[in-house]
């Protein structure tokens, strides 16, 4: 009993323990195996952004006799300046900003309307409009009845395109209702009828101002997947004038089509070395804006995470 | 019907009814709001799924989709009959059993390794470090493999000189592609599927280590008779659902990862369907709706099935 006290003092808020009198000899390997495992862990998943990072600072000359590892080897901005005059970069940036920002709009309010409706659980016919909202996620027309669709609404090759169809994510559907449900409580609801208050004044004076949390997770969400993806594009936009910046990036990173202008063939090797430097540097400039905001902003996705698994 | 029933059922069938308009007509509002969603849910996605019936048609454009001729299986019987469909079939079954298999275990054993991490600038620091390529899109990631496995200046050639081996060439090699594609996504997100079990770790009876601590258990011991139990059901849960989505091979990375060296191990359902139905010269709308449908249906009742074995299981379900 005297034993079983003192532990229980030793452990710390955490819920981490912490036998600082007695650590075994087992655990003392253990503890360092576990520091030195996490340790490769992390260098494995550092290296690849490292080596990518280093690379876009280096020289061509360095980049293309492989001489870089981790850090930059004859430092050199050529690569940026490159990215910098390369014109469908710009096009794309500005397409893909437009294409998150407004899309993200658009999928924040749509997701309210329905979140709010459905999360009443007064609501007649809430049950069945919950399912054929949940259907979709188990079972889609597939990608050429889309297609099709889309094609006799007119919205290929229009910036609709990239905003309507995906106006409601059902998984942020569902993690939007399952908040509404559990964080508001309906005895504010009951008092605020009582009062007289109607049904759409109470999401505007009540509910929307108590869901900035829940706002800020969906429209990360939704931001982010705007930023990342490629494939409607793909499919619905053919005007180059349209595409986002993950359709420019495919071109060059992955289907190795560069615009480099005039190719002389003396210059050859000098504009080889560029390409690859600018697919560096290119790299770095996507994945920076969301790889820099992310540590400030991850606690929301992991708040976001945490909400869809309350079931 | 209503005009043959007399009297007082009328009147309680009345009063019933005028009770549900009542509750429809005090929600007016909510409804309103509801429209705009519902009229998106319908032109969105019941009309594709109508449109679907061309899988059972042979579809003339300007016939449209109603306008069609009914085939019955023809375009379903073609695909099974065809070359393609045991090698675009086995693909997209291994690649998303080595997937879901390859990736499962390792999010469990990096949230008990964090959990027992003392030294909090340290586990924050891993956290936000595997984390991060969570955020990155597909088209840089497979932009990064590209370059790091680059088989001259890469950062695999480069370690394979300092080691004096060849350099290899991962990115153009047909038996390394499914390392390369399930390896790039554990990369991607082994420390995002972490964050759950690390959650769920946290909500684990001290009171238990506490009685393992007074019993003499090490911390090896602690960890596999207290924290791996404690995931567990979670951990089952994940797994099945995942298994649910087997088919569901992600068209974004493998299409962007395929290239004609490694097209017979990576050529799978969702990007067949893609060549098939808007690529090749001679499109055949029916046909590759045909195949996605069918990939549909298996999907829909792998989920349903899977379901019901996990409420069986654990008594967790999606629904």
């Amino acid at each position: 009993m005297e034993s079983g006290k003192s532990i229980t003092t030793q452990i710390d808020t955490d819920g981490v323990f912490l036998p600082h009198v007695k650590d075994t000899g087992a655990d003392r390997v253990f503890t360092i195996t576990n520091y030195v495992v996490l340790g490769i862990l992390l260098l494995g998943v550092i290296a690849p952004l490292l080596h990518v990072l280093a690379s876009s600072f280096s020289s061509t000359v360095a980049v293309m006799s492989g001489h870089v590892l981790l850090w930059p080897v004859d430092f050199s901005l050529a690569g940026y300046e490159a990215v910098f005059n390369y014109k469908r970069v710009w096009v794309g940036l500005g397409n893909s900003l437009f294409y998150s920002v407004f899309g993200t709009l658009v999928n924040v309010i749509m997701t309210f309307l329905a979140a709010y409706p459905l999360a009443r659980e007064n609501l007649p016919g809430r049950k069945f409009f919950t399912f054929l909202f949940l259907f979709t996620m188990l079972f889609h027309g597939g990608l050429i009845p889309t297609y099709l669709n889309l094609q006799k609404l007119g919205l290929l090759d229009t910036r609709w395109v990239m905003i309507l169809p995906k106006s409601i994510a059902i998984w942020n559907l569902l993690i939007t209702i399952t908040y509404l449900r559990t964080t508001i409580p309906p005895e504010i609801h009951d008092a605020a009828q009582i009062d007289g208050c109607s049904d759409i004044r109470y999401l505007i004076s009540i509910v929307l101002p108590l869901s900035k949390p829940i706002i800020a997770v969906i429209a990360l969400f939704y931001a982010v997947q705007h930023w990342n993806t490629y494939f409607d594009a793909l499919i619905y936009l053919r005007d180059h004038g349209l595409h986002p910046l993950q359709i420019v990036l495919r071109e060059i990173l992955v289907l190795q089509e560069v615009e480099m202008g005039d190719i002389d063939l003396h210059e050859y090797y000098k504009l080889m070395g560029l390409k690859e430097l600018l697919k560096y540097a290119l790299i770095v400039v996507a994945a920076f804006p969301i790889l820099v905001v992310y540590p400030f902003v991850q606690k929301y996705f992991i708040k976001g995470m945490m909400i869809g698994s309350v079931k | 019907m209503r005009k043959i029933l007399v009297g007082r059922e009328l009147m309680i069938l009345n009063h019933n009814q005028q009770k549900m308009f009542n509750r429809v007509k005090r929600h007016w509002q909510l409804y309103l709001l509801l429209l705009l969603p519902l009229v998106w849910l319908i032109i969105f996605q019941y009309v594709p799924m109508y449109g679907a019936q061309i899988a059972f048609k042979k579809y003339i454009v300007t016939k449209g989709i109603a306008g069609s001729p009914w085939i019955g299986l023809d375009n379903f019987e073609r695909f099974l009959s065809s070359a393609k469909f045991e090698l675009v079939m086995m693909n997209t079954i291994v690649l998303s059993f080595y997937q879901l298999i390859g990736s499962f275990p390792f999010p469990i054993i990096l949230a008990l390794c964090l959990n027992q991490v003392r030294k909090k600038a340290f586990k924050k620091t891993v956290q936000l470090v595997t984390y991060a390529p969570h955020f990155i899109s597909m088209v840089v990631l497979v932009g990064i493999m590209i370059q790091v496995f680059h088989p001259r200046i890469g950062l695999t050639a480069f370690i394979a000189r300092m080691l004096e081996v060849d350099a290899p060439n991962w990115m153009g090699s047909r038996s390394a592609f499914p390392h390369v594609y399930v390896g790039s996504g554990l990369w991607q997100n082994v420390g995002f599927r972490a964050i759950i079990y690390l959650a769920v770790l946290a909500t684990i009876d001290p009171t238990l280590h506490e009685a393992a601590i007074v019993d003499g258990a090490n911390k090896i011991q602690r960890m596999w008779y207290i924290d791996l139990p404690g995931l567990l059901p979670t951990a089952v849960v994940l797994l099945v659902l995942q298994t649910g989505r087997v088919l569901n091979i992600s068209f974004e990375k493998i299409y962007l990862m395929q290239n004609p060296i490694n097209i017979r191990v990576s050529e799978v359902i969702s990007t067949y369907v893609y060549k098939v139905g808007l690529l090749s010269p001679v499109l055949d709308f029916s046909y590759a709706t045909a195949i996605g449908l069918l990939q549909g249906v298996v999907s829909l009742l792998l989920i349903v099935s899977v379901n019901r074995l996990a409420r069986r299981l654990s008594g967790h379900g999606i629904w």
